[in-house]
């Protein structure tokens, strides 16, 4: 063999992984079934269309434009770029990241920015700095299926509240804010996705905003906003970010550039007041001491000719078509007893069929027509959204996309034809009724939702 | 020996086939075999016709690879290869087939129904599900009849929860059974050549034997080997066993998964190609039987050379 001996560890019996896995910590133990990491695993073959990641489309970056900018650094900043940088990071990525915030209104002190290794990074830190185990932790449901195992390694409580058509719902959170009084727990914080939300692609009104920002305020409670995809706008006009309106005092701010430049550069950041930053800081130094310094310098490089915007226009624009292709071909080919959300911008749409369809079993017949999509119990911690599923439209071609739900379409209505053979017209199985009357019960107070005063939220 | 390892594949056990494959060659070459890494793709029968291994490792798990399709095309190109022949990858994939061929050699298991999804698309089989209540009870188990690990499988508790679970069975097969539920012991006898390993039981940590996840994940089920039972127990229990590795014509190795209630053990179905990774039963039972994965391995190669076989 060509190959060197060594390339792969053996392990040489199971006994030996058992030796590992009495070291193992607690925070290990991630709840997450292993067939359907499998089957995730199946939806990365060449031949599926996947509507499963979450991927922002890099193909439209021209290669100049980048083969330039790094020629640059190297001919003119070569040490430095290849040297250790500020825990911190630089100044000059804070105001790159000052600009993008200033482009939602927000006015940030610079001292109160930690540069990050991406978002997922901050979500960690935050987590770092403020959970112990069994600490609550509330999120919305669904929530982005990336935070959930950040919560779990910290193993904290995480506790979900419904969305609507409006974002979460606030009442719901009050409620359940109440509740923790009376048993005498404090959450350590709220984790929102307010503008077009991973996966729910929903937006939070404004005044839910508000509501959630005062609640904040009286109850000195952190809210964590996380807004990767706010500049990502289809249409519309943007609400405030919670930042802005709560001033910064209880809104702990995490933002990316993945989505609006390259999520192969991990470049996000984290504003926090000063207080947390400190240990913030002290969370990040013990993780990786900084972040690349030769991604800040391009990103430095990217920033200086003024026309970041430029890119992020036109994203949008090839986002908006694909979204639109998405939502034709759902309008086409799902059943009538699916429903959707209309993301007005982001990356994201999330479709709730009949409660009889369970969207991992699902997953395994749209493999074997090539086709994938994430099951909506990524986005939960307690099993449910078993009926939903996040398709993405920021991966594909229109063509392509158009093609995937077709097929995707083509699967769910075997089932539901099927079901109905089951159920029927047949007394054998009278509670079948009661259950189709139950899950349009259900569905009825989950996304996707009516527009609020409709009902429900 | 030039050695073939055929792994991966397009069926929803790719993961696991990969990872056994992986490691079965890491034994291999420590053995000082000469190793072929083989997908199991588009360019299968080229690469085993241009390169002619001595033998062929079949380290594929679900339809494609464990049901006799990659069996029968070694058996065309007429290279020996591990495991069941055939004949016995297409009884054991299908639980339907092999559940009628242990009750045919009077080897027990649950009682069951089976639909194929025609019947109830076609010839209105819902109205006949209305005899599962006095033939089987509540709590029954939804399975498809060809599919691993856990996929697809759903308990259900009571009417209301049988459509639900069917359109979920029917989801990876198009023929599913309803099987009566049995509360026991798991357990997992592995045989290689005709000779029963150690048992091996699966005890769920969360205490939920209707979670059929859990089972096959580190940390929420422990296994313990040899499973603590009473000589009877376990005679009785390997008796079983090899009665069905024979009656359903198993060769080279399998391993036969059964479940140890009030009325004894009964068989639940084998696996005529189960997992060869660090957290599989098999190789568990093996070092339980004190053979360490190489000797596996090696075992089992032999056993596919064996004139018999051939």
């Amino acid at each position: 063999m060509s190959e060197p001996p060594h390339r792969r560890r053996a392990h040489a019996s199971s006994s030996d992984l058992e030796r590992y896995a009495g070291l193992f910590a607690e925070r290990t133990r991630v709840m997450r079934s292993s067939a359907m990491r499998d089957l995730m695993a199946i939806t990365a073959r060449p031949d599926v269309i996947s509507l499963a990641g979450g991927l922002p489309d890099t193909s439209t970056f021209p290669p100049k434009t980048f083969a330039a900018q790094m020629t640059r650094i190297a001919q003119e900043s070569a040490a430095e770029a290849l040297q250790y940088g500020p825990t911190e990071g630089f100044r000059e990525t804070v105001d790159c990241i000052l600009q993008v915030m200033g482009a939602e209104g927000m006015l940030p002190d610079p001292e109160d920015v930690i540069v990050t290794t991406g978002g997922q990074q901050a979500i960690d830190l935050v987590c770092k700095t403020l959970v112990d185990p069994g600490d609550v932790v509330i999120c919305e449901a669904p929530t982005y299926p990336g935070a959930i195992p950040v919560f779990c390694s910290y193993q904290a409580d995480t506790i979900q509240i419904e969305c609507d058509g409006d974002g979460m719902k606030i009442d719901e959170l009050e409620a359940t804010l109440g509740r923790l009084d009376a048993e005498g727990r404090r959450p350590k914080f709220v984790y929102s996705v307010p503008n077009f939300q991973n996966p729910a692609g929903v937006t939070m009104s404004l005044e839910r905003r508000r509501h959630l920002v005062d609640l904040a305020r009286s109850r000195e409670l952190l809210v964590v906003e996380d807004n990767p995809y706010g500049l990502l706008r289809f249409e519309g006009d943007p609400r405030p970010p919670l930042y802005q309106l709560d001033g910064g005092d209880f809104v702990i701010y995490v933002g990316t550039l993945s989505k609006i430049l390259s999520p192969g550069i991990r470049l996000g950041w984290l504003v926090a007041p000063p207080p947390v930053m400190e240990k913030v800081v002290l969370g990040k130094q013990a993780a990786d001491l900084c972040t690349s310094t030769l991604t800040q310098y391009f990103v430095r490089e990217y920033f200086s000719d003024g026309r970041w915007q430029d890119y992020v226009t036109s994203l949008v624009e090839i986002y908006r078509s694909r979204r639109d292709a998405m939502i034709t071909a759902l309008d086409r080919h799902f059943p009538p007893q699916a429903t959707w959300t209309e993301p007005g911008g982001g990356l994201f749409v999330w479709a709730t069929l009949p409660s009889y369809i369970d969207t991992g079993d699902l997953l395994a017949k749209a493999l074997r027509e090539d086709v994938a999509f994430v099951p909506g119990q990524a986005a939960y911690v307690d099993g449910r959204g078993q009926s939903s599923m996040r398709l993405n439209f920021s991966a594909g071609s229109e063509a392509e996309i158009g093609e995937g739900i077709r097929r995707i379409g083509k699967v769910i209505a075997e089932q539901v034809e099927l079901y109905g053979a089951l159920t029927g017209e047949h007394p054998a199985v009278p509670p079948g009724r009661a259950a189709a009357e139950k899950a349009k019960e259900e569905r009825e107070n989950v996304l996707p939702f009516r527009k609020a005063g409709e009902g429900g939220g | 020996m030039k050695v073939a390892v055929l792994k991966g594949g397009r069926s929803l056990e790719r993961g696991v086939s990969l990872r056994s494959g992986a490691r079965v060659e890491d034994a291999l070459e420590r053995l000082g075999h000469e190793v072929l890494p083989l997908e199991a793709d588009g360019e299968l029968v080229k690469r085993l016709t241009a390169d002619r291994p001595d033998v062929a490792f079949v380290a594929l798990h679900g339809l494609g690879g464990e049901d006799g399709t990659a069996q029968e095309l070694l058996e065309i190109l007429g290279i020996p290869f591990t495991g069941p022949g055939v004949a016995a990858c297409v009884r054991c994939v299908d639980k339907v087939l092999a559940k009628h061929e242990l009750r045919a050699a009077g080897i027990p298991t649950p009682d069951w129904f089976a639909f194929n999804e025609t019947a109830f698309r076609e010839l209105g089989a819902a109205d006949a599900l209305g005899d599962l209540e006095q033939r089987l009870g509540f709590p029954l188990v939804v399975k498809p009849s060809r599919g691993g690990s856990a996929l697809g499988v759903k308990f259900a508790a009571g009417w209301y929860e049988v459509p639900e679970a069917l359109v979920s069975a029917f989801s990876y097969d198009d023929r599913v059974l309803l099987e009566r539920f049995v509360d026991g012991r798991e357990l997992a006898v592995s045989v290689v050549g005709d000779e029963a390993l150690p048992t091996v039981e699966a005890i769920p940590l969360s205490g939920d034997s209707y979670d059929f996840e859990a089972r096959y994940e580190i940390g929420r089920t422990s296994f313990v080997c040899p499973a603590e039972l009473c000589s009877e127990q376990a005679e009785a229990v390997t008796e079983k066993a090899l009665a069905a590795y024979e009656a359903l014509g198993c060769s080279g190795f399998s391993r036969v998964d059964l479940i140890l209630g009030e009325e004894g053990p009964q068989v639940l179905e084998v696996n005529a190609i189960p997992g060869l990774t660090e957290t599989s039963l098999l190789p568990q039972a093996a070092e339980a039987a004190g053979m360490s994965f190489e000797q596996l391995v090696e075992r089992i190669l032999e056993l596919a050379l064996e004139p018999a076989r051939a």
